[in-house]
């Protein structure tokens, strides 16, 4: 589709999604064929090939019913929001119902259609027409008698709406071997696009292939297309590719020991996260807490819900603190709420691209991702959940994922295996310990970024999501009551240490006053020992001193000579 | 507008009873231009009315080419058509009328075997 040099000349459809697959529309002035069973929708894709034009490329058309009359169809568009009345009367579309009645034919020779030819010439001239739709001319067949004249005629019509330089679509009933009842693919070779309506595991999905297109590069998948109130849209595979851009912006997860654990900053932008656990380990909550946290930052935030009512997802959040009414009401919050068994996988996929193309949001929910496999379609829902994540990639949108996996199953499998896909994957699941089962988690792998390795235990709160402490026991983390129990335990043996310490300080007081009071003790002692030993030196000095009285007074009395005594007195 | 058609023609067809007389055939033919197919149909036509329905028929033939808007108008898709429109039903015959007998058949003047 890259090569756009020497193009066919195209004429758009303005059909969402055909004209890229089909790298610009229908080739112009050529016969386009589309055919399918009973339902697919061929009238319809030709009605909007024809109504686009004539509103949107100005090119006049005539619509040329042979099953439907005139004002049947009318009738059918004009719950699609096309006015053919008004159309028709500004000579923008012209219709024609061909009415043809077996009974009341009777053959009688050779036979031309040339009545056709100018009935198709006439309406086509009146109106400057550029698009020509027959639906289902192949019914002439049944009408008309002689299949031989009815082939060379029906080839030599579309020999001449090609003359015309009209671009037409020929609708066609789909045969049992062949592409249409009548082998008209034989006769229009430029362009074959056939409709599929194909009901599996009773959810129904309709389909567009291009079978051919001669000159033109298109796309040759199978392409599921949608038919609501704005027409048909279909959803194109082609486009996608591993070309997104890609964001190193981080964004929280609104749970901050959750960001603590992706190195502390949380998801990266366009990022796609996968949320899966068994049932009932708080998946959803996962989600509500990233949908909070991106509302808060002003983010649009669309959220796919296939198993909760958006009324019940709301009620259930607000019991654990997450109120999203407010982000309803500011329109930042869009919950879709569909069955999976609604419609087809691929419907499911058309409707969630086309409300991500309305709603243009930063962040997509889908939860849970794996309701949608039934029996064993897994296949089919690895490719659609390929393409909703490109798709996302592709505008840069976060998506989150939530997967229910079945208990007993291998942890580490999500029923669709879409792992791949993902970029951070967390797991969260019931631990099973000392009789009870509690709540953990993991990051099993988080894309360009360090994340932590340990299972975090976490319980829901009555405001929200919150992770615990890691206590790592002999078998595993602890949780619950055995993390409860070693919690009590840390704490009584920290009660001990202090009372030890405690303990130990007071000792140390006491020895300290012990020291002291002995001492006390021997200073009491010394000062007693001392005060008597002064008291014996004194007594010793007074006895003395009565000593050399008693000599002096001696000697006197002796008369002795005074001055030696005196000295030796002295001397003493 | 088939039933509207019919209409006139019940009161066309109970007026033509009335008078009593032989069944009025009203006959159109229509043709594309003069191409051997055309001319052969007109002989035709001309001729089994002159051997089966003399005095009692009209036979217009009218050339799309000449008139395009008619063949909208009259449902027609196939050419020649002859479009018997009275007596009901109404009956489309197509073709060069080279095959006599069906003509006859798709006039109700004979029976289909």
């Amino acid at each position: 589709m890259a090569t756009q040099r020497t193009q066919l000349p195209k004429s758009p459809t303005g059909i969402l999604g055909l004209d890229e697959i089909t790298g610009g529309g229908l080739p112009k002035g050529r016969p386009t064929l589309i055919c399918g069973s009973a339902g697919c929708g061929k009238t319809l894709l030709a009605m909007e090939f024809l109504v686009r034009g004539a509103i949107q490329f100005n090119e006049p058309g005539v619509f040329m019913a042979f099953e439907e009359t005139v004002e049947e169809l009318t009738q059918n568009v004009a719950s699609l929001g096309f006015d053919l009345n008004d159309l028709a009367k500004h000579k923008k579309i012209a219709l024609d119902f061909v009415y043809i009645e077996r009974s009341e034919i009777e053959e009688t020779g050779e036979y031309d259609l040339e009545g056709l030819f100018i009935r198709l010439g006439h309406a086509i001239d009146s109106t400057h027409a550029k698009r020509v739709v027959l639906d289902t001319i192949e019914s002439i067949f049944s009408g008309l008698p002689n299949p031989l004249i009815l082939r060379s005629e029906l080839r030599r019509l579309f020999r001449w709406l090609k003359e015309k330089g009209v671009t037409a679509i020929i609708t066609g009933e789909r045969g049992d071997e062949t592409l249409t009842r009548q082998g008209l693919e034989e006769y229009v070779s430029d362009c074959v696009i056939v409709l599929d309506h194909r009901v599996t595991a009773q959810a129904s999905t309709r389909r567009l292939r291009i079978v051919k297109y001669r000159g033109s590069m298109h796309g040759t998948n199978e392409y599921p297309f949608l038919i609501d109130e704005s027409g048909i849209s279909i959803l194109p595979v082609s486009s996608l590719g591993l070309e997104h851009t890609t964001s190193s912006e981080r964004i929280s997860s609104g749970i901050p020991r959750l960001d603590a654990m992706m190195g502390g900053v949380g998801y990266y932008r366009g990022s796609s996260i996968l949320i899966s656990g068994t049932a009932g380990t708080g998946k959803s909550s996962f989600a509500a807490h990233f949908v909070d946290a991106a509302c808060r930052r002003g983010e649009r935030v669309l959220y796919f819900a296939f198993e909760e009512s958006a009324n019940q997802i709301m009620r259930n959040m607000c019991s654990i603190g997450i109120d999203l009414h407010p982000w309803m009401q500011s329109d930042l919050l869009y919950i879709q709420a569909t069955r999976p068994a609604f419609t087809g996988l691929e419907m499911h996929l058309t409707m969630m691209h086309k409300a991500i193309t309305v709603f243009k949001p930063h962040v997509v929910i889908v939860d849970p991702l794996n309701s949608f496999v039934v029996a064993d379609n897994e296949t089919d829902v690895k490719a659609m959940l390929m393409r909703l994540v490109d798709f996302l990639k592709m505008q840069q949108i976060t998506g989150l994922f939530t997967s229910l996996t079945a208990g007993g199953d291998a942890f580490e499998q999500t029923d669709v295996a879409i792992s791949s896909l993902i970029d951070t994957w967390i797991l969260l699941r019931d631990i099973e310990l000392g009789g009870e089962r509690n709540r953990g988690l993991y990051v099993l792998k988080s894309r360009g970024m360090a994340h932590s390795n340990q299972i975090r235990e976490f319980l829901l709160t009555n405001h929200g999501v919150e992770l615990r402490d890691v206590y790592v026991g002999p078998s595993g983390v602890l949780t619950g009551s055995a993390r409860l129990a070693q919690e009590a335990q840390e704490q009584a043996a920290q009660v001990m240490r202090q009372q030890e310490a405690d303990r130990k300080r007071l000792e140390l007081q006491r020895k300290q006053a012990q020291l002291e009071a002995q001492i006390a003790a021997m200073r009491a002692e010394f000062a007693e020992q001392e005060a008597d030993l002064l008291q014996n030196i004194e007594q010793e000095r007074v006895r003395e001193s009565l000593l050399m009285q008693e000599r002096e007074e001696m000697a006197q009395s002796r008369k002795a000579d005074a001055e030696t005594n005196q000295h030796k007195a002295g001397m003493a | 507008m088939p039933r509207k058609k019919a209409l006139d023609s019940t009161q066309a067809f109970e007026h033509a009873i009335s008078r009593s007389q032989p069944t009025l055939y009203v006959l159109r033919l229509y043709v594309t231009g003069m191409t051997p197919q055309s001319a052969q149909a007109i002989a035709s036509i001309k001729k089994i009315c002159e051997e089966h329905l003399h005095g009692h028929y009209e036979l217009e033939v009218v050339d799309l080419y000449q008139n395009p808007q008619l063949a909208k108008g009259e449902q027609i898709i196939a050419a020649p058509t002859l479009i018997k429109k009275l007596p009901l039903p109404l009956r489309r015959i197509i073709g060069n009328m080279s095959d006599i007998e069906r003509v006859l058949v798709g006039l109700d003047l004979q029976k289909k075997d």
